[in-house]
């Protein structure tokens, strides 16, 4: 019965879409005010309707009603009750929902905090995201039912993969859908612009918080997966480059840049046609990104099913709304008019560099993902392109991007003075070589790629912290003054130091990992030990360990450091007994910043089992730094000047606004 | 069914990889044996998913780890062992392919990219007016001066 009424709510829904589709942008039209002003009651119920849906597959899940096909699918009723409900979006069907859970939510929140913005412009966005609404939930009811029955009702659900079957599918898809769905919203900005003709620095100044938002949780997203990937498929990367990856990478890429260049919109009123098209270009990616996902076109561990009706299906909603857009970009672009003038050398001109260096990364790395699947469907030659080619093509572009970085902040808008600049560069490089050279003391030498990219990493964290502590006047007026003028300073501007210092401490991690592991590949008995880093592992034996729905063949390694026991590592091959799959529970221990990673392999015939142990100095830097960066975002996102986009009236707002 | 069979199948090719390479396989000479990781970290296990031969634990990628060490042993150059594979199982086994006619626009692209990023922002500063400073007068160079003397007379602008 639940399950008929959540079917019935989301049809509801998608029916009141298709209402927040064409009444809005019927009301603009005409400018009539009531039917614009409908758009937020009916965004509001839509978000109801699909909640109520969402809802109702979670509590099937949670009962293991088998009768319901994506449950007996995706379900068990051993799982523990948090796969049972994370599982709901463990497949196809339920993560579509999940999606269009996400985008009415945002719909939603543009209803409640939207009233500062004008009337018109808000009907348009809350119409623009009822016409994508419309399209994914009619896909989700055409195609990919998640409330489908069948009979006769089996017994037993054939259970969730066992690889999804861990924390972190609560909260990786979440957050990357989020993210992924929150550009929408800058879409729909960006198609009232050019619907309207007209974009101002008030309009970047609204845009920014969303793409902010968006921003914030793709980042967190992105490295959750990272992390999530590294512990839990057992040979201790971090990034693949695998190209469902790339499809979380390229919007993140996209809307970075367009982060930046909004900011040169709202104060210089400059690079708006290319803000604009930035917003449309970030949620293409996004949509991009579902499609090699969900359509099947790559097969992955985030594909969950095959059916090329879903392929064709996702492929037109990417060409109506890529193509749609973009044409409207063509015709109305030329509308838009810049203003600010700027000198090359100037925050401006850094902020274009940005931009550059990011639109270039993200090109490379969609032309990277697609070029296998455009060579083989042009000419049938089957090429790969890895890690291999990503590493020597985005790395460099990287390195250049993040060189320029702590230059942005200490320039002048309109124009810089580039002496002043490198003086205080100058500073931050010559402490970025001491310490590299400490650094590489420490380790007593090191690849010298890895070398370099040390020193870029803490040259833009202190290049970072030098524009910080000019803006404080630190060391050179009275610790007061500085504690005042940090009191003083707007929250974006911590913001931007915590960002900008973030991904230096993720480089920091990347090239610590990549420079200064130390691997060890054994077959190891009872009672042997290795030697790795500054550690001594003893191999305890294995022993044998029941779950709820799964068995572990724990393998123990005592790890001493200077003969002092400091930790117990457990290391673990386990086997889901639903559909006898095994999986790696790698066996992870931090100390300090590094991790030593075990890793079990399979039993050798003379009994002793072969094991990949690793030592990975300062890796959790990737992550933290990742973290770091978007308590950053938050930061920003929490500036008073960001909320007060424009003057809010002071009494409650009549029902009906004021058309302009 | 067989869609069913199918996942199960690719969801196999990642599951089982727990451990790639083995002890056994080592070869004694620590320098052959780096050799033969680096070469091993490009090469790709063509049944796996985006998995190099290093990282995956397939049949088919020990099989080519192995194959990988005897040409090493045999004093193959890298580029030899390269040769060989691509011989036998085509370009598909190179995780960064070669530059060549086929592939020249992929390498192509970033640095097309920043170019034409390039090329449009001089073209966009070019087409833009040339704004010139003028002078002041001398009119006005006496009342600025006026200004900054007494900064009160501002309210009376």
């Amino acid at each position: 019965m639940i399950a008929e009424l959540a079917h019935y709510a989301l049809i509801l829904a998608f029916a009141l879409s298709v209402a927040q589709l064409v009444l809005p942008l019927w009301g603009v039209a005409k400018n009539d005010s009531l039917l614009m002003s409908v758009a937020e009651p009916v965004a509001l119920a839509g978000f109801g309707f699909v909640t109520f849906a969402f809802a109702g597959l979670i509590v099937a899940f949670v009962q293991s009603d088998f009768s319901v096909a994506s449950v007996f699918a995706n379900s068990h009723s051993a799982q523990p009750l948090l796969y049972k409900i994370t599982g709901v979006w463990g497949n196809h069907e339920g993560s579509m929902l999940l999606w269009a859970l996400v985008l009415s939510t945002f719909s939603a929140l543009v209803a409640i905090f939207g009233g500062t913005l004008p009337a018109r412009l808000r009907a348009n966005i809350l119409g623009i995201e009822g016409a994508i609404a419309a399209v994914f939930l009619f896909f989700i009811l055409a195609t990919s039912n998640p409330f489908l029955r069948i009979d006769p009702v089996p017994f037993e659900g054939r259970e969730l993969n066992p690889i999804l079957q861990d924390i972190g599918l609560a909260i990786h898809p979440p957050l990357l859908y989020l993210g992924y769905v929150g550009f929408s919203i800058t879409f729909a900005f960006a198609v009232a612009a050019l619907v309207e003709g007209r974009v101002d620095p008030a309009w970047a100044r609204w845009v920014r918080p969303w793409a902010l938002t968006a921003w914030i949780f793709l980042t967190l997203g992105i490295a959750m997966g990272s992390y999530w990937a590294y512990y839990e498929l057992g040979w201790g990367g971090y990034w693949f480059w695998d190209p469902v990856e790339n499809a979380s990478l390229m919007p993140w890429l996209a809307g970075t840049a367009l982060l930046h260049s909004a900011v040169v919109m709202e104060k210089r009123d400059a690079l708006k046609v290319w803000t604009v098209l930035l917003a449309i270009v970030t949620f293409s990616l996004s949509l991009l990104g579902t499609f090699l996902v969900r359509s099947g076109v790559l097969t992955s561990v985030h594909t969950f099913a095959n059916d090329p009706a879903r392929g064709i299906f996702i492929l037109g909603i990417l060409v109506l709304f890529i193509g749609g857009s973009l044409t409207l970009f063509a015709f109305r672009a030329p509308v838009l008019k810049s203003g600010g003038l700027f000198a090359p050398i100037s925050r401006e001109g850094a902020l274009i560099l940005n931009n550059l260096f990011l639109t270039a990364i993200a090109a490379t790395v969609l032309t990277g993902t697609l070029y296998p699947l455009a060579l083989e469907a042009i000419t049938g030659e089957k090429i790969s392109v890895g890690a291999p080619f990503f590493n020597r093509t985005v790395g460099p572009l990287f390195i250049c991007l993040l060189l320029i970085m702590p230059a942005g902040p200490l320039l002048a808008w309109k124009r810089g003075d580039i002496t002043g600049v490198a003086e205080r560069l100058a500073f931050a490089t010559a402490i970025a070589l001491v310490a590299a050279g400490y650094f590489l003391w420490l380790a007593n030498g090191g690849p010298i790629l890895a070398a370099f990219g040390l020193f870029v990493s803490i040259y833009v964290i202190v290049g970072t912290l030098v524009e910080f502590a000019e803006r404080l006047l630190l060391f050179r007026a009275p610790f007061e003054t500085s504690v005042a003028r940090a009191k003083g300073l707007p929250r974006s501007a911590f913001g931007t130091v915590l960002a900008h210092a973030g991904i230096g401490l993720v480089l920091f991690g990347i090239v610590a990992e990549a420079g200064w592991s130390e691997e060890r590949i054994v077959a190891l008995k009872a009672g042997e030990r290795v030697s790795i880093a500054s550690f001594d592992l003893t191999f305890t034996g294995v022993v044998q360990r029941d779950g709820e729905n799964w068995r572990d063949q724990v393998g123990r390694f005592e790890v001493r450091r200077g003969g002092v026991l400091v930790a117990v590592v457990e290391s673990s091959k386990r086997l889901y007994l639903a559909n006898n799959q095994p999986t790696t529970e790698a066996g992870i221990t931090t100390f300090g910043l590094g991790q030593l990673y075990i890793s079990l392999g399979d039993s050798t015939p003379g009994g002793a089992i072969s094991a990949r142990i690793y030592w990975k100095p300062i890796v959790t830097l990737i992550w933290l730094g990742a973290i770091v960066m978007a308590v950053g975002g938050a930061l920003s996102l929490s500036d008073r000047r960001l909320r007060i986009g424009a003057p809010r009236p002071a009494g409650r707002r009549s029902a009906v606004a004021p058309a302009e | 069914m067989r869609r069913f069979a199918l996942i199960f199948f690719s969801l196999l090719s990642i599951t089982t990889s727990l451990v790639a390479v083995e002890p056994d396989e080592i070869l004694s000479d620590p320098a052959l044996e780096a050799r033969a990781r680096t070469l091993s970290k490009t090469l790709r296990c063509m049944v796996c998913q985006n998995q190099s031969i290093d990282d995956s634990e397939a049949p088919l990628a020990r099989d080519l780890r192995v194959i990988v060490r005897e040409r090493i042993k045999a004093g193959d150059s890298d580029g030899q062992v390269r040769e060989f594979l691509v011989a036998r199982y085509g370009e598909f086994v190179l995780l960064e392919p070669r530059f060549n006619a086929r592939t020249v626009l992929l390498w192509a692209v970033p640095g097309l990219v920043l170019l034409i990023g390039a090329a449009t922002m001089m073209f966009m500063r070019s087409r833009r007016p040339k704004r010139q400073s003028v002078a002041l007068s001398r009119e006005e160079e006496q009342k600025l001066a006026k200004l900054m003397q007494d900064p009160k007379d501002l309210t009376k602008l």
